[in-house]
């Protein structure tokens, strides 16, 4: 039981990963991105992409990656989401999903529908044992570090810094932040950029974890929604607190039944979402 | 002063008119196409019908739902459930099927209803996830292999593509009256006010909960309708196509490039589409990437869709909605 709690806790951490880039569109700019999941997985395949070309070594491809991903989240921002923002959430939805299908369709269309992977160079079967048979594997537990590393990061980032000041001032109140002189579409671009970061970080990690396929998209997407709504809106420790939370109840559904591991962690969230619909974390306003 | 409120334009007389007609044409089908028609008929009016819902849900709801696929579903398999294991006349069990969808939506609105905007929209899609992974796991019902409708055995061939497609284009023809009868109704105005303001209208005097629950359930059992009979078309029925985040995808392409936020708008995607689906579908990803990029540009570019387009240009509006005040 200790082992299976062990398991989803650093399941957690992955999907924390996963969530935090959703949360922090949402934060700030109230978008919501339905292709965050294709994301993920897209830039899975760009690593493994790169891996079976220039044969570099995985923490030189994550490095590669970043500003690659945050350039594209900026630009991407700046000429496809920005103009689709309006008090209507119908736009930014429709070509959020749109995109899900396109970049789907263009995987499967390029890589087929096999699953693939990122060789990790062994690191994903290394170990470490703890005594009493009790292993961790060193994978997870760098993706928990990983997950706990963003969260602080991210926290610290918008308690602290002007970029972060100016992210809870466009979330506020856009036209007095604009009064103010900054400029929202850009405050906008910064954010996407750093959520586009996560997402290279969370499909780096997915891909060397397990196997990736063009259609796994949709499912992390959920999984992040999920984490986001247990923990409450609006704060980060939160999302990572009901990120943990999807991780264990999975892996404790899995130990029953295979079949019904990610249907019980469903459950789980629409059951914390009837009794608590502000998560169990809200962060209170004032 | 005299004045008058006018809610029919002179392009609206003359549509309805052509409309009547066609009706009465494509009743006669069956005395003049061939089955093949027939099938595809049906196939295309179960993607209207849900199109239809989703436009109610989003372009006068202001509630996009990435999870209609549930109701779809659960209409699909109640059907079937109710023909296989319960012996009902499956032409019977498609209207059972839906109200049964209808009532479900009760009980799930007070799920969705706790999100709202884009939380909302993921948050139908968590529901239509777990139906579907329940279902995999019902025997009874195939589990995730599926299984097939075997209630029409012994029904002939013929009298089975007929009566589907006579009620297929029952279905189309009140779909189209009813919502158009309802946004014309003193409750259809107060719906459209809703998408305009919601605070606005509340302060009007609208009961916007009540309203918006009305129109969620209305969609559920439009949706189911259409996966009761889409399935007894197909007669094969397996989870992952009949909760398929696909039918959500065709929906919103079919409302976003006819127009959102009018009745014509999924009439004119549903023919559009019907002619992408019917000459392009054989390229398969292909296909599937072009209608996701052309629903990206259309979002971007013309966001009022074709029927907004022809509208603004030709002053076009046949169905119209619309109660003008004229002095006199």
């Amino acid at each position: 039981m200790i082992e299976t709690i062990t398991q989803g806790i650093l399941l957690g951490g992955l999907y924390c990963i996963f969530a935090l880039g959703l949360s922090l569109m949402f934060g700030v700019m109230r978008l919501t991105n339905i292709a965050l999941g294709d994301q993920i997985i897209i830039s899975g395949f760009i690593a493994i992409g790169i891996a079976s070309v220039l044969q570099l070594n995985i923490v030189l491809i994550g490095l590669a990656l970043l500003p690659c991903a945050y350039v594209s989240g900026y630009l991407f921002q700046r000429a496809v989401l920005n103009p689709t923002l309006s008090r209507d959430p119908v736009p930014s939805l429709v070509v959020t999903f749109g995109l899900s299908i396109v970049i789907q369709n263009v995987l499967q269309e390029l890589f087929s529908a096999n699953p693939r992977s990122l060789d990790s160079g062994g690191l994903n079967t290394q170990s470490i044992d703890l005594g009493g048979g009790f292993v961790i594997g060193v994978l997870p537990l760098i993706i928990f570090a990983t997950a706990i590393a963003c969260t602080f990061g991210l926290q610290m980032l918008f308690s602290k810094t002007s970029t972060g000041r100016s992210f809870r001032a466009v979330s506020d109140d856009r036209e007095i932040a604009e009064l103010m002189g900054l400029s929202a579409k850009k405050v906008y671009a910064t954010a996407t950029g750093i959520a586009f970061c996560l997402i290279a970080i969370a499909g780096l990690f997915q891909s060397m974890r397990t196997t990736i396929s063009p259609a796994d998209g949709p499912s992390l997407l959920l999984f992040a929604f999920e984490a986001v709504i247990i923990g409450g809106m609006g704060s980060f420790w939160g999302t990572f607190a009901g990120a943990l939370i999807l991780g264990i109840t999975q892996q404790i559904g899995f130990m029953f039944d295979p079949a019904w591991g990610i249907w019980f962690g469903h459950l789980v969230f629409i059951i914390i979402l009837f009794i608590k619909p502000n998560g169990l974390f809200p962060k209170t306003k004032g | 002063m005299n004045a008058k409120v006018v809610t029919n334009t002179a392009n609206s007389k003359v549509g309805i008119s052509i409309a009547v007609l066609a009706v009465m044409i494509a009743a006669a089908l069956p005395y003049w196409g061939n089955p093949y028609w027939m099938y595809e008929f049906v196939n295309i009016a179960c993607f209207f019908i849900f199109a239809m819902m989703w436009n109610l849900l989003a372009g006068y709801g202001g509630m996009v739902s990435v999870g209609q696929q549930a109701f779809f579903g659960i209409g699909g398999y109640t059907m079937l459930a109710l023909g296989n294991l319960a012996g009902v006349n499956p032409f019977i069990a498609i209207p059972l099927a839906a109200i049964l969808a209808a009532i479900l939506a009760y009980p799930l609105s007070k799920l969705a209803f706790r999100l709202q905007g884009g939380y909302f929209a993921i948050g139908t899609w968590v529901i239509s996830e777990v139906v579907r992974l329940t279902v995999a796991n019902i025997e009874m019902v195939g589990g995730g292999a599926g299984t097939s409708l075997t209630a029409f055995r012994g029904v002939s061939r013929t009298f089975r593509q007929y009566t589907t497609y006579w009620i297929a284009l029952g279905c189309v023809v009140a779909t189209i009256a009813l919502i158009y009868i309802f946004l014309r109704s003193k409750q259809g105005l107060a719906l459209q006010a809703i998408r305009d303001s919601e605070v606005a209208a509340e302060s009007q005097g609208v009961d916007v909960q009540k309203m918006k629950l009305a129109v969620y359930i209305v969609a559920a059992f439009g949706c189911g309708l259409a996966g009761a009979l889409y399935f007894v078309s197909n007669l094969r029925i397996s989870p992952d196509a009949a909760f398929s985040v696909n039918w959500t995808a065709f929906g919103i392409f079919i409302v976003m490039i006819g127009g959102i936020g009018r009745i014509e708008g999924p009439i004119i995607g549903t023919i559009l589409f019907w002619a992408i689906n019917h000459y392009f579908s054989d390229f398969g990803t292909w296909y599937l990437i072009g209608l996701g990029v052309l629903a990206i540009l259309m979002t971007l570019f013309a966001k009022e869709g074709i029927a907004g387009l022809l509208h603004k240009h030709f002053g076009w509006d046949v169905l119209t909605t619309k109660r003008i005040f004229k002095a006199s």
